[in-house]
């Protein structure tokens, strides 16, 4: 049997999914479901002063309305679960329908709910209610000046952390013979998920229990939290997610609308669904980055970089969303000095509040802030000391031998070859000639440029002592349970929780190795906190990295069983036999065999079992990591900016990842694709802005330019295979490796074509106009 | 109230007459979903862009959020769930052949878009293909393994039609 790790098996969840047969929250239908519809503020900040909702109940068809004073006493507040410690964070109680304050347009104010989502609707925009307006303030350092409108009456200055990391640089920037500052703006970004979210409510009287089917990506941390605020005991909560339509990272949190569904329903004694329109997943479900960060790099005049210094203002939105706080602080701050061997660095983020939708992780989370502002700043470096940046790149890379590598903030780098991957991008890309072709076409008029992005990231969250120590409050190991039957036919049960990633291939991939299966023999199941018994979720390129090592664990129980069962049927020690390829046989008789598929039919009827052995077959296994995996590789990006219209042309996009060992490289190949456009995406197109007054001006399709087919070449991928030592299948996490590297490589290289221009900067989106104005205010092309 | 009025329509959908009484406003997608009963169509946005709720309508490729059941009245309609006949249709093949699905929420109107324009244009370009989607938001391929999985589809199409010219002419 050829090695099925590594092969590109065609998806097995492809199977319901192409045939429209899908299970995604909305799709549920439950005999006597009726249907939500939340009452929003349009504004950004006011005092409620009164909600009239006697209009609304009279509406043939409404069965409630419940506002924010009714479920005031019966639930919880919406928690933050990362408090990064040494950074006195401020709690911002957060009302699952607000009763006294709103702080941020959408901010829900009441839910109404009826026979029919249309009848919701129509009533909805009945409830009358009175706002007192308030000045608002959206941009983080903004939110910091003094006299700056409060998002929390008692959180002075708005600023919900500050947080620091590695120790003072000072002294270096003082002595350095070169010092390049910049300030980048890392705009707000929308995640997008084409599936929007929705929650589905049932409350059993007769057992006290509610289940809620609910779009998330940790079926398990979400029932941790709406215990607590539903005071509905663990065991008497179940969470179910089947197909979720994408995420990156928008649907950790845990919501308002998912806990007031749930109270609704069990207060009713009816099933509640609730979905959300797409203006509301603008408007309400968690955006993405949105920093202001001051960078300083510290270097010699002939190439070596010595310090970086970031002072960043994060803009986390009117609430600390679920993850929040550990976004721009442990996943940002920790890994500025990228795949570089910078000596000194430290790092500062103010946590800002503003009356703007709550910011929490959206692909990447922290690492492409991180890899943005340390490549960019290579590059301006560069342009300082007059070195080509490929040149300083090379100077400055962590060396081969160096790993494990401890970055200046103690993290440790588990293993890379840096030097290996740009190699790999340089045998794809002729540089030498690109600079001669750049020359010429710039003499006609013409300019192009080129742009590098040597990353590195860290990913696999995570060793839970570490997450304890970061203020995580969970852990982030992950469970498995390989259930073999009488047959030999498996089922495995992962804490994970896929949306789109592709596991119930890639982890049938595994255990069909491991146990020497047809892949078709196993069946993943994910998603549920009832047939599950704990599990962290899916996030932070965690699954295959961690879920995937619990799996290999629990293979390893199995196999280890079976080996006794199969031992005592041939009648010889166990270590006198050999497994292989699902074959148990006599080691130096090869015909004495037994099949995987007869021990597991002897663990069952448990006629005839080792002396002592408990009947059936089975593994479960507990993985918690011990350190993160840290992908890398080399990103190059070409591009053609045409002067007259600030339009830029994507030429080649060239992709080199070292995500160890890979899997299944079809599926590789789409998350890098995915996180690929995702990256570009916000380095060309997409930006979410807010008026003064706290109104979202991009909240629509219309108005937020997500990528089309159309904006794009062929990506050129290949990989280096660096496995990570620690891990025990050598893999490392590839879902967001695009999306962090990809960003910078594009701005590099709009940079590099612009430079003719004096231009050495410019803000994300890089739109025709922007760039336009920007030519033009440097006297133009004439 | 005024507007609980309904109004008898009936749809051919994937081959079944389905006959029911609706609002006036109900959307043709959400007559689909909760009147016929087929959720593989989906809702991706409010505002006609994403696409993901493409069904073919008497053959044409159409966002079913921006028609009205009514005016879709007597009309065929072919969701997803139609597609499959005796085998996997061959743009259902493709996609899963060539990665073009990944959390599946847009593949609906993905893969009639797809079909549409195979119908439309046997043999499109790559930039063609590219052009075709312009319709649609997916967030998680990057697009480029849909574009893999037309042409796929588009091969398969051409070799279903070569082996059933060859059956023809072998009788």
């Amino acid at each position: 049997m050829a090695d099925v790790i590594g092969s590109a098996l065609k998806r097995h969840e492809d199977i319901r999914l192409i045939r429209g047969k899908g299970q995604y929250t909305d799709d549920m239908k439950i005999p006597g479901m009726v249907y939500a519809s939340m009452v929003r503020s349009p504004y950004a900040h006011a005092r409620i002063v009164a909600v009239d909702t006697a209009e609304a109940r009279r509406v043939p068809g409404v069965q409630a309305v419940f506002t924010g004073r009714d479920l005031k006493d019966e639930v919880g507040m919406v928690p933050t679960a990362w408090i990064p410690p040494d950074s006195d964070m401020k709690m911002t109680p957060h009302p699952a329908l607000a009763y006294d304050f709103v702080r941020y347009a959408g901010d829900a104010v009441a839910v109404v709910i009826a026979d029919t989502p249309y009848i919701a609707q129509d009533a909805a925009d009945l409830v009358r209610v009175e706002y007192d307006a308030m000045p608002a303030v959206t941009n983080p350092r903004d939110a910091a000046k003094e006299g700056a409108p409060l998002v929390h009456e008692d959180i002075a200055g708005n600023v919900a952390f500050h947080w620091k990391a590695g120790v003072s640089v000072d002294e270096v920037f003082n002595k350095a013979e070169v010092v390049v500052r910049h300030e980048f703006r890392q705009q707000r970004l929308v995640p997008s998920a084409m599936e929007p979210r929705a929650a589905v409510a049932q409350w059993n009287a007769a057992t006290d229990e509610l289940t809620v089917w609910v779009t998330t990506q940790n079926p398990h941390i979400h029932r941790l939290l709406m215990s607590g605020m539903l005071g509905i005991p663990e065991h008497k909560l179940r969470v179910v997610a089947i197909d979720v339509g994408g995420a990156f990272g928008s649907k950790i949190a845990c919501y308002p609308d998912e806990v007031v569904v749930s109270w609704a329903a069990r207060k009713l004694n009816r099933p509640v669904k609730w979905t959300e329109t797409r203006s509301e997943n603008f408007t309400v479900t968690t955006h993405g980055r949105d920093h202001v960060e001051e960078v300083e790099v510290a270097g010699t005049k002939d190439g070596h970089i010595q310090a970086i210094r970031v002072k960043a203002y994060a803009n986390l939105g009117a609430y600390l969303s679920t993850a929040a706080p550990g976004v721009p602080t442990i996943l940002f701050g920790l890994i500025v000095n990228g795949a570089y061997a910078i000596p000194h660095a430290s790092a500062e983020v103010f946590g800002m509040l503003t009356h703007t939708t709550p910011v929490d992780a959206y692909r990447g989370a922290g690492r492409p802030e991180a890899t943005f502002l340390v490549e960019r700043m290579v590059d301006l470096y560069s342009e300082a000391v007059g070195m080509d940046p490929l040149a300083v790149r090379k100077i400055n890379l962590i060396p081969a031998d160096a790993f494990p590598y401890t970055n200046p903030f103690t993290l440790q780098y588990d293993s890379g070859n840096y030097q290996g991957a740009l190699a790999k991008a340089l045998e794809m890309v002729d540089y030498q000639q690109f600079r001669k072709e750049q020359d010429n076409l710039r003499k006609q008029g013409k300019y192009v440029g080129i742009g590098f992005s040597t990353y590195v990231e860290m990913c696999g969250l995570g060793p839970s002592e570490v997450a304890g120590a970061v203020g995580f409050q969970g852990g982030l190991w992950e469970s498995a349970t390989v259930r073999v039957h009488p047959t030999g036919k498996v089922t495995v049960f992962t804490g994970a929780s896929p949306h789109g990633q592709g596991e119930e291939t890639t982890f049938a991939q595994i255990v069909a190795q491991e146990l020497g299966l047809p892949p078709e023999d196993i069946e993943v199941v994910h998603g549920d906190t009832a047939k599950i018994a704990m599990g962290w979720g899916t996030y932070g390129s965690r699954t295959t990295v961690v879920g995937g090592a619990a799996i290999h664990m629990a293979d390893q129980k199995v196999i280890e069983k079976a080996r006794k069962i199969a031992a005592h049927k041939l009648e010889v020690g166990e270590d006198d036999v050999a497994f292989e390829q699902g074959l148990f046989s006599v080691k130096g008789l090869p015909a004495r065999t037994v099949t995987f598929q007869e021990a597991a039919l002897d663990a069952y009827l448990a006629w005839s079992l080792p002396k002592g052995m408990e009947p059936a077959l089975e593994g479960t296994a507990f993985y918690n990591p011990e350190n993160f995996t840290y992908p890398f590789g080399t990103h190059i990006a070409m591009v053609s900016v045409d002067p007259e219209t600030g339009d830029i042309e994507l030429m080649r996009y060239v992709a080199v990842d070292d995500v160890g060992i890979v899997i299944n490289p079809m599926l590789v190949e789409g998350q890098i694709h995915g996180g690929l456009v995702q990256g570009i995406g916000q380095a060309l197109y997409e930006g979410a802005e807010y008026d003064d007054q706290g109104q979202l001006l991009t909240g629509s399709f219309l108005d937020y330019a997500m990528p089309k087919a159309r904006f794009f070449p062929k990506f050129e991928t290949a990989h280096t295979v660096t496995p990570s030592p620690h891990n025990p299948l050598g893999v490392k996490g590839v879902g967001e490796t695009g999306a962090i590297a990809s960003t910078p490589a594009i701005v590099n290289a709009v940079m590099d074509a612009l430079a003719p221009f004096g231009i050495h900067d410019l803000p994300m989106p890089l739109t025709p106009r922007k760039v336009w104005q920007a030519i033009a205010a440097k006297g133009g092309t004439h | 109230m005024e507007d609980s009025r309904v109004v008898p329509v009936t749809l051919t959908v994937n081959g079944k007459a389905i006959a029911r009484e609706v609002e006036p406003r109900t959307l043709l997608v959400h007559f689909l979903r909760d009147d016929a009963g087929l959720t593989g169509t989906h809702v991706g946005c409010d505002t006609s862009q994403c696409g993901v709720c493409t069904v073919l309508l008497n053959g044409e490729a159409v966002k079913s959020c921006t028609v009205l059941a009514v005016q879709a009245d007597g009309a065929d309609v072919l969701t997803i769930e139609g597609m499959e006949e005796e085998i996997l249709h061959p743009v259902q093949q493709g996609f899963w052949e060539k990665h073009g699905l990944q959390c599946g929420f847009c593949t609906p109107g993905a893969m009639l878009t797809a079909s549409y324009l195979l119908s439309t244009h046997p043999h499109p370009s790559e930039q063609e293909i590219r052009e075709s989607l312009d319709g649609l938001l997916c967030r998680c391929t990057g697009y480029e393994t849909i574009v893999r999985s037309v042409q796929r589809a588009q091969e398969i199409m051409d070799e279903r039609r070569e082996s059933a010219d060859r059956e023809t002419r072998a009788i």
